[in-house]
């Protein structure tokens, strides 16, 4: 091959990528319309919101229809399925109540977990006006919007929720490790021990068929 | 004294045992213990009668005996059994590998089947090429074989305000250890051709949590596997047949199973499972997020609570198994007397880059009660610290990431007994 073929080859693969192999031109492109089905997701700078706009009025009718039954009218919770309004001020109690309100860094999560998992059991059944409503009125529940608001696309990222400043990144390693690298005593590391606590007080193993609160979902 | 014969005639060999049985016992005169077992001295059907062919079982299941062997939920953990979790028996089983069937379950929308001809994995977003692959296409990539422990972020979660369940499949059991097969991650990032700007990856699953989580490009180009078999089988549905990401040392939840979609983008998606969960919440109200790498830790599998002392004094086996989201274990560290005095354990079987690793520790029981713990060290010098010293970091309601030393306290009878000691 020429070098200026070569050079026109290689030119003409940088100028139209989507055409160009990988190293092994296993799988085939992916077609516009199958990249739109799939990708849903939504980030909290909105990039991936759908056009649409739904009312905190709309949104409460919708919720009662497709969500009270486990999340109860209010947002309260049915049994142990979760609770997503209340709690402000909680996440320093004995027993924090880590809702949508009080816990949830992003409105644009709410959007995108109902979008791609809610109702339960009947998951990407909801059009995108359903779900800016149902988002609206779960912020209106958590007091971040009115009760006359209507949410779209256009001002999604005016909403700010609280606790946002609250999370930061993993400083295990800064924090703790210099303490969990010491060598550590073997040998007449005590003078004596005493049992502090015992889980047959607590009893709740699935033998003793226990019932208590508690929730790792 | 007689003997049943199922032949025509008595043998040589029945009537010399017949004869023995009888004046080992008019020696003796204690007749029963004289005469030995019964399933040394009589026949047994099994011993006689012909067995299962060879197809009785096509896919071969554990013994009849072991039905206990098996994953247990707790009920009360979750609202229902379709976003819930179980438990793999650690109690029950030996070595580094769990096996399929008793690998712990998870799942925020229960259990997917998907037939492989229908299922498609797309990357998509800042790449040169948006790509679908199929099955078929996946298998004909390169592939590696690494043995990995995956362990929910939230093992050991119901302990952080003090013991409370009896059972080391309870407090332990959301980890299992197997061998994948599958692509370097990398390799199918390579192949649709991640362009600079490429910082992060969303994993998402074909199941109907769509669960997603973001996971940095370093991480994705470093170690990550696109795996469909485990222990040399296609995985289990409930480990997201036929193909699920493999994020080794790295809490469980970014597994993603049913693995359909890889997109490519410039920052993270912070979505539910990276916010309203597997975030640590601290005492001060702040939460840590991304906490991806699970810590060293270890737990002794016997004796425990569901595996009691059953033999009273004597030699005794203590084993148990530990794991490091770091690197290799080097040294587990053993008490029986509650931290005054430690022992280094013998550590028996592969020791493998993020995998668990098997531990023994052999003793002369002298039939008082003892308090045991295991303490591992991992390949960076992380010593695995105690839950109270966790709990001076973190507060108690963080949930996820307690990997501090667990203590059971074994009675003069060989009970044992999920405790903490001061």
């Amino acid at each position: 091959m020429s070098k200026f073929l070569k050079a026109f080859l290689v030119a003409s693969m940088l100028a139209s990528p989507a055409l160009a192999a990988g190293k092994y031109g296993l799988g085939r492109v992916a077609t516009a319309d199958e990249v739109k089905a799939w990708d849903i997701d939504v980030r909290p700078d909105g990039v991936g919101l759908p056009k649409g706009k739904g009312t905190v009025e709309e949104g409460e009718e919708l919720f009662v229809d497709n969500c009270a039954s486990c999340h109860g009218d209010f947002g309260e919770g049915v049994d142990r399925w979760p609770v997503l309004s209340g709690g402000h001020g909680s996440l320093t109690d004995e027993r924090p109540v880590k809702t949508i309100g009080s816990y949830w860094p992003y409105a644009s999560t709410l959007f995108d977990y109902i979008r791609r998992a809610m109702p339960f059991g009947a998951a990407q059944t909801l059009e995108a006006d359903e779900i800016y409503a149902i988002t609206a009125y779960l912020l209106n529940m958590n007091d971040v919007v009115d009760d006359d608001f209507e949410l779209s696309d256009e001002n999604f990222k005016t909403i700010k929720l609280e606790n946002e400043a609250n999370f930061f990144m993993d400083d295990r390693a800064e924090k703790e490790l210099k303490e969990f690298v010491e060598e550590p005593c073997m040998s007449a590391c005590k003078a004596k021990v005493e049992i502090t606590k015992r889980a047959v007080i607590v009893d709740v193993t699935p033998e003793e068929g226990g019932e208590v609160g508690g929730s790792l979902d | 004294m007689s003997i049943m014969f199922k032949g025509k005639k008595p043998s040589r060999r029945a009537f010399l045992k017949g004869a023995l049985a009888t004046s080992a016992g008019a020696l003796s005169g204690g007749a029963a213990l004289a005469a030995g077992e019964k399933v040394i001295t009589e026949v047994q059907p099994w011993n006689s009668e012909l067995g299962d062919g060879v197809d009785a079982m096509p896919y071969g299941q554990p013994s009849e005996f072991e039905a206990h062997v098996k994953r247990r939920t707790v009920e009360w953990l979750t609202a229902d059994p379709v976003s819930s979790i179980n438990f793999t028996p650690l109690h029950e089983l030996d070595g580094i590998l769990t096996p399929n069937g008793l690998a712990f379950e998870r799942h925020h929308g229960g259990t997917a089947h998907i037939d492989p001809k229908e299922h498609r994995l797309m990357i998509n977003g800042l790449v040169e090429r948006q790509l679908v692959f199929t099955m078929d296409d996946l298998m004909r990539f390169p592939r590696e074989n690494h043995v990995y422990f995956l362990e929910c972020a939230a093992n050991s979660g119901m302990e952080w305000r003090g013991a409370q369940l009896n059972g080391c499949q309870f407090t332990h059991g959301m980890i299992h250890n197997v061998m994948y097969t599958g692509v370097k991650l990398r390799t199918l990032l390579e192949e649709a051709g991640v362009k600079p700007s490429g910082k992060w990856l969303l994993a998402e699953g074909a199941d109907s949590s769509g669960m997603t989580r973001s996971i940095p490009m370093e991480k994705a180009l470093d170690d990550c596997l696109v795996a469909f078999k485990m222990n040399g089988e296609a995985l289990r549905p409930e480990q997201g047949y036929p193909v699920r990401l493999v994020v080794p040392g790295w809490e469980g939840n970014m597994w993603v199973k049913w693995l359909r979609r890889l997109e490519v983008g410039d920052q993270p998606w912070h979505h539910r499972e990276e916010t309203s969960k597997y975030t640590d919440l601290l005492e001060n109200g702040q939460a840590r997020r991304f906490t991806w790498e699970m810590d060293a830790k270890s737990v002794i599998t016997n004796p425990s609570p569901q595996a009691p002392l059953t033999h009273k004094k004597g030699p005794t086996v203590l084993t148990g198994l530990a794991w490091s989201g770091r690197g290799t274990i080097p040294r587990v560290d053993v008490t029986i007397d509650g931290g005054i005095t430690w022992h280094k354990a013998r550590i028996s079987g592969p020791s493998l880059d993020k995998s668990m690793h098997r531990f023994y520790f052999e003793f002369d029981w002298d039939g008082k009660p003892l308090l045991l713990q295991s303490r591992a060290h991992d390949s960076t010098g992380y010593v695995q610290p105690t839950k109270d010293q966790l709990r001076k970091h973190r507060g108690v309601n963080s949930i996820y990431h307690n990997n501090g030393i667990q203590t059971w306290a074994i009675d003069a009878e060989g009970n044992a007994e999920n405790v903490e000691i001061s």
